[in-house]
C-alpha cells in the first residue's frame, strides 16, 4: 500500500480517563489554506465539567469560545467538535457508544449537534481526549490520523484519488492503518463521500470495524452538514486508533453498580425484546406499519398519512432482507441490537451496478423517508438509495424529505421537465429518482446542484430560476429553521407542532415525539400539559447527548411492569430507567446526582444553545417557523381523504362547515390552526423561562448558572421589556 | 357506552380489551390498558378480560423510535 505523506506530526502522552474524563481536549488548526498545521492539548476545566458536563456541552462550549457573531459555516473559523461524554465507552450498559459533532451547520446557518454510533468517541476518549476539535482549513485534502496507542498525532496528504466515497475511504483507511484483521476492529473513521462538495446535507459518516462479516459498518451523524464542513476543511476523514478498550477504560467510580444496572438492563432486552419493539430483529423499521395504522406515516410529502402499498414496506419485508442472529450492536455491550445491516446486496445502478455490498440499516426515518414520502413502496429501491446516500456522504433524512418536496413541486407544474435536466420527478418514478442521487453525487447540472442546498433554498431558487409560485411552495415544505423535517406527520397533534418546530435546531425527533401522548392517548389536553411535555422531553432527551448515551434503551424497551406500576405520562418516563441512568452516571464520575438533576443539567445546555444560536443572529420567534402543511391540509385532496374528520374539527372549532367548499373549509381550519399554534409558542416559552420573543430571561440564565458576562451581555441588548410575559 | 381515552364508543355484552384495539384500530404492541383506574396485567389477557359497560377506558401508547 502506498504510504501517505506526513505534512505534519507530533507526539502526545495519553492521559487515562478516570471517572469518565481524560480532562484534556485536542484542538488541531489546519490554517487557512497555508499549510499552517497546528495541534493543542487543552486542559478542561472543573466550570466545563460542571455546567456543560461532556458530549454537545462539550461542543457547545468549545464552539462559542472559537466562532464569532459574524463566522460563517465555511469560514476556517467553523469547527467541527467532536465529544462522547462522561459515560461514553463504558460496556456494561446498552447503548454507550454515542457520539456527538457540534458545528455551524450550512443549512441552518446556526449551532448544529448531530450525533452517531460507532467507535469513534471511546476510541478517542481512551486515547487521551474529552473533544477534538477541528479548525480551519487545509490547503491539500488530508486524513487525520490519532494513534492512541503511540501516543502520536499525524497531518497525512490524502493519497486516495478516485473513489472518494464513504464506503471506499473507510475501508482503505481500517485497512490502512491495521496491522493485522484482527486490529481492524481498533480503528474508527469519520468521513463524508463526494457529494458533500456540492450538497448542504452532507453528513458524517462513522465507523465500526465487524469482524463477522469482514466490513467496515457506517453510522451515520447524518443531520445539520456536518459531512459538508469536513469537506470544506479538506478533510478527507478522521482516523482515532485505540487498541486497549475494556469494561473500566472509562476509569469508573464503581464496577460494581455498573455491571449490576446493566445486567438487570440484558436481562430485559432477552426477556421481552421480542414482545415489545423487536429492535434486535428488525430495528427501528417496526414502525412502518404502526405509523401508517395511526396516520402518522408520512406519504406524498406528508399530504397523506398512509397508503394502500404498506404491505409492501411492512416491516417483515425489511426483517426478511436483513441478517439475523447477529450481534448487532454499534459500540461493545448494546444488546439492543438495532444496527440491522442486508446480506451481500447487488446493486441495480449507479457507479457500483452489479456489486454486492452490505447495507446498514434502513432505520425507520429512510424507510419512510426514500420510501413512503417519495412515494416509492419497494424495499429494494429504499435499501439501494440508503447505500449510495451513505456512499455520497448525504443526509438520508433531508434526502428523503427534500426529494418529497421536488416531487410535489413537479406534480404541481410549478417546476418542469426542462428544469429538472429530463428527470421526470412524480412520486413513485424509482429510475428518475435514483438518477437524481446520482447526480446529486457528481453535482452534475444545475438542477441537482440546487436540489442539493436543501429545501429552505430550493424554494427561493425555484422560484427565481423557474418562475415556481414562492406561496404554495412555503406551505408545502416542511423544512424549520432550514432543516428538513424528519419522517413523521405532526399535523394532528399541537403537541408535536412543537415537538418538530420549537426545537433548537429545526424539525428533528430527537428533542420530543408526543404524538402519541398528545394525539391518541389525549394525555395532554391544555396548552400548559403540552408546553409541560414540550419543558420535560427535550430536556430529559438532551441529556443523553451531554454524556455518550444512545436513547433507544430508554423507551424502546420497558421493564415488564412499568405498564402497570406507572401511568400516563409516569410510564412514558420509564421510571426505572431515568434511576439507571442516574445510577450508572453516579456509578462511573463518582457524583451523587438525582432525577432532577438530570434535567438541569440538560436544562443548562438547552438555554445555552439557545443562546448562542441568538448569537449567530437567529434564535428568535420568527426563526420558529411551521409550515402550513405542518398544521393541516392544504389541498382539497387531502382534506378529501378525511372529510368527516376534518368536518369535526371545523365544528370543535366553533366553525359550522355545511355550506362551505372545501377550499373555505381548509381556509378556515389552517386559519384556526395558526392561531393555536401562537397559542403554544407563548405557553412554551413561558414554561421554558424565555420571553415572548424566544429569548432566555436573565432569571432563566442565573438560575442555571451560565450568567457568564458575555452572555449576559448579549441577552441585555436582545431582552425588550415589551417581550416580557 | 363506555369512554376509550376520553371519547364514548357504544358498549356490547361480552365485550374485552381485545375488542377495544381491534374497533379503534389500536395495533402499537407498547401499550397499557387501565379499566378504571386498574392495570389490565398482561397483553395475553386483552382478549379474556371483559370491559363492563360504564367503563373508563385507558389505553397508553408508550413513545418509541428516534
Ligand atoms: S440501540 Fe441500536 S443505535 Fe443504540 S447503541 Fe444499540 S445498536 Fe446502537
Amino acid at each position: 500500500m502506498e504510504r501517505m505523506k506526513v505534512l505534519a506530526e507530533w507526539s502526545y502522552t495519553p492521559v487515562q480517563s478516570r471517572l469518565g474524563y481524560t480532562r484534556e481536549t485536542i484542538w488541531l488548526g489546519l490554517g487557512k489554506g497555508d499549510g499552517d498545521y497546528r495541534f493543542e492539548k487543552r486542559p478542561v476545566s472543573d466550570d466545563m465539567i460542571d455546567k456543560f458536563i461532556g458530549g454537545r456541552g462539550f461542543g457547545l462550549r468549545l464552539l462559542w469560545d472559537a466562532v464569532t457573531p459574524d463566522t460563517k459555516w465555511n469560514d476556517p473559523e467553523n469547527e467541527i467538535v467532536i465529544s462522547g461524554g462522561p459515560i461514553c465507552g463504558i460496556t456494561q450498559y446498552p447503548g454507550a457508544g454515542k457520539c456527538y459533532s457540534v458545528f455551524l451547520s450550512p443549512l441552518t446557518e446556526q449551532t448544529y449537534n448531530s450525533n452517531a454510533g460507532g467507535y469513534f468517541a471511546p476510541l478517542l476518549k481512551f486515547s487521551g481526549f474529552d473533544a477534538l476539535e477541528l479548525q480551519g482549513k487545509s490547503n491539500v485534502e488530508v486524513v487525520i490520523f490519532i494513534d492512541g496507542d503511540n501516543g502520536r498525532v499525524q497531518i497525512l496528504e490524502s493519497n486516495i484519488k478516485d473513489d472518494k466515497n464513504a464506503y471506499t475511504v473507510t475501508e482503505y483507511l481500517h485497512e490502512y492503518f491495521a496491522e493485522d484483521e484482527k486490529d481492524k476492529k481498533n480503528i474508527s473513521v469519520v468521513s463524508s463521500g463526494e457529494a458533500a462538495a456540492y450538497t448542504y446535507w452532507g453528513c458524517m459518516n462513522f465507523s465500526f470495524y465487524d469482524p463477522r462479516r469482514k466490513v467496515a459498518r457506517l453510522k451515520q451523524a447524518g443531520r445539520g452538514g456536518g459531512g459538508t464542513v469536513l469537506h470544506d476543511k479538506n478533510v478527507l476523514a478522521l482516523v482515532v486508533k485505540m487498541s486497549h478498550v475494556s469494561g473500566t477504560s472509562t476509569g469508573p467510580a464503581d464496577t460494581t453498580t455498573l455491571s449490576r444496572v446493566g445486567s438487570k438492563l440484558h436481562k430485559e432486552i432477552r426477556d421481552f425484546d421480542d414482545v415489545q419493539c423487536r429492535m434486535r430483529t428488525v430495528g427501528t423499521a417496526h414502525l412502518n406499519e404502526i405509523m401508517n395504522d395511526y396516520d402518522l406515516l408520512p406519504v406524498h410529502n406528508y399530504k397523506f398519512g398512509r397508503h394502500k402499498d404498506i404491505a409492501n414496506i411492512h416491516s417483515d419485508e425489511y426483517t426478511k432482507r436483513f441478517a439475523q442472529g447477529m450481534p448487532d450492536g454499534c459500540w461493545y455491550g448494546c444488546s439492543l441490537s438495532c444496527a440491522k445491516a442486508t446480506p451481500p446486496f447487488r446493486l441495480a445502478t449507479g457507479p457500483w451496478k452489479g456489486r454486492e455490498v452490505i447495507v446498514d440499516g434502513p432505520e425507520y426515518e429512510t424507510a419512510a423517508g426514500l420510501g413512503s414520502n417519495i412515494g416509492v413502496f419497494d424495499p429494494e429501491w429504499t435499501i439501494e438509495a440508503n447505500f449510495y446516500a451513505d456512499h455520497y456522504g448525504i443526509d438520508t433524512i433531508s434526502l428523503g424529505t427534500g426529494i418529497a418536496f421536488v416531487c410535489e413541486c413537479y406534480g404541481l407544474g410549478l417546476i418542469t421537465r426542462e428544469n429538472t435536466g429530463g428527470l421526470e420527478l412524480n412520486f413513485g418514478n424509482k429510475a428518475d429518482i435514483m438518477e437524481l442521487i446520482h447526480r446529486m453525487a457528481l453535482g452534475a447540472d444545475e438542477f441537482s446542484r440546487t436540489v442539493a442546498l436543501g429545501t429552505r433554498r430550493m424554494k427561493k431558487l425555484f422560484a427565481e430560476k423557474y418562475g415556481a409560485d414562492r406561496r404554495v411552495m412555503e406551505d408545502i415544505a416542511m423544512e424549520g429553521q432550514g432543516l428538513e423535517a424528519s419522517e413523521y406527520r405532526c399535523q394532528e397533534s399541537i403537541a408535536q407542532w412543537g415537538g418538530y418546530f420549537l426545537t433548537l435546531k429545526g424539525p428533528q425527533h430527537d428533542e420530543a415525539w408526543l404524538i402519541f401522548m398528545d394525539m391518541v392517548n389525549k394525555q395532554l389536553p391544555t396548552f400548559e400539559d403540552k408546553a409541560e411535555a414540550l419543558f420535560y422531553f427535550p430536556n430529559f432527551r438532551l441529556w443523553f447527548s451531554l454524556v455518550g448515551l444512545c436513547k433507544l434503551p430508554w423507551n424502546d424497551i420497558e421493564p415488564e411492569d412499568n405498564h402497570t406500576k406507572y401511568k400516563g405520562i409516569d410510564a412514558a418516563k420509564v421510571p426505572e430507567h431515568v434511576q439507571n441512568y442516574v445510577d450508572i452516571y453516579n456509578a462511573v464520575t463518582g457524583k451523587n446526582v438525582t432525577k432532577d438533576d438530570l434535567i438541569t443539567m440538560s436544562e443548562r445546555v438547552y438555554n445555552f444553545e439557545r443562546i448562542f444560536n441568538l448569537r449567530m443572529g437567529k434564535g428568535k420567534r420568527t426563526d420558529h417557523n411551521c409550515p402550513n402543511r405542518g398544521l393541516g391540509p392544504v389541498f382539497e385532496d387531502e382534506w378529501n381523504v378525511r372529510p368527516e374528520y376534518f368536518d369535526g374539527k371545523l365544528k370543535e372549532a366553533g366553525v359550522e362547515p355545511d355550506g362551505m367548499n372545501v377550499r373555505e373549509k381548509i381556509a378556515k381550519l389552517q386559519e384556526y390552526r395558526r392561531g393555536q399554534w401562537e397559542h403554544l409558542v407563548d405557553a412554551v416559552y413561558k414554561r421554558r423561562g424565555w420571553n415572548r420573543n424566544g429569548i432566555p430571561t436573565l432569571e432563566t440564565v442565573r438560575r442555571l448558572g451560565i450568567d457568564y458576562p458575555d452572555v449576559v451581555e448579549l441577552l441585555e441588548k436582545n431582552l425588550k421589556p415589551e417581550d416580557a410575559f | 357506552m363506555i369512554k376509550v381515552n376520553g371519547e364514548e364508543i357504544p358498549w356490547h355484552e361480552g365485550m374485552t380489551v381485545q375488542n377495544i384495539l381491534d374497533a379503534k384500530n389500536f395495533t402499537f404492541r407498547m401499550i397499557s390498558v387501565w379499566i378504571n383506574e386498574n392495570p389490565v396485567e398482561r397483553r395475553e389477557n386483552y382478549n379474556s378480560t371483559p370491559v363492563p359497560d360504564g367503563a373508563e377506558v385507558e389505553v397508553v401508547h408508550m413513545m418509541s423510535g428516534g
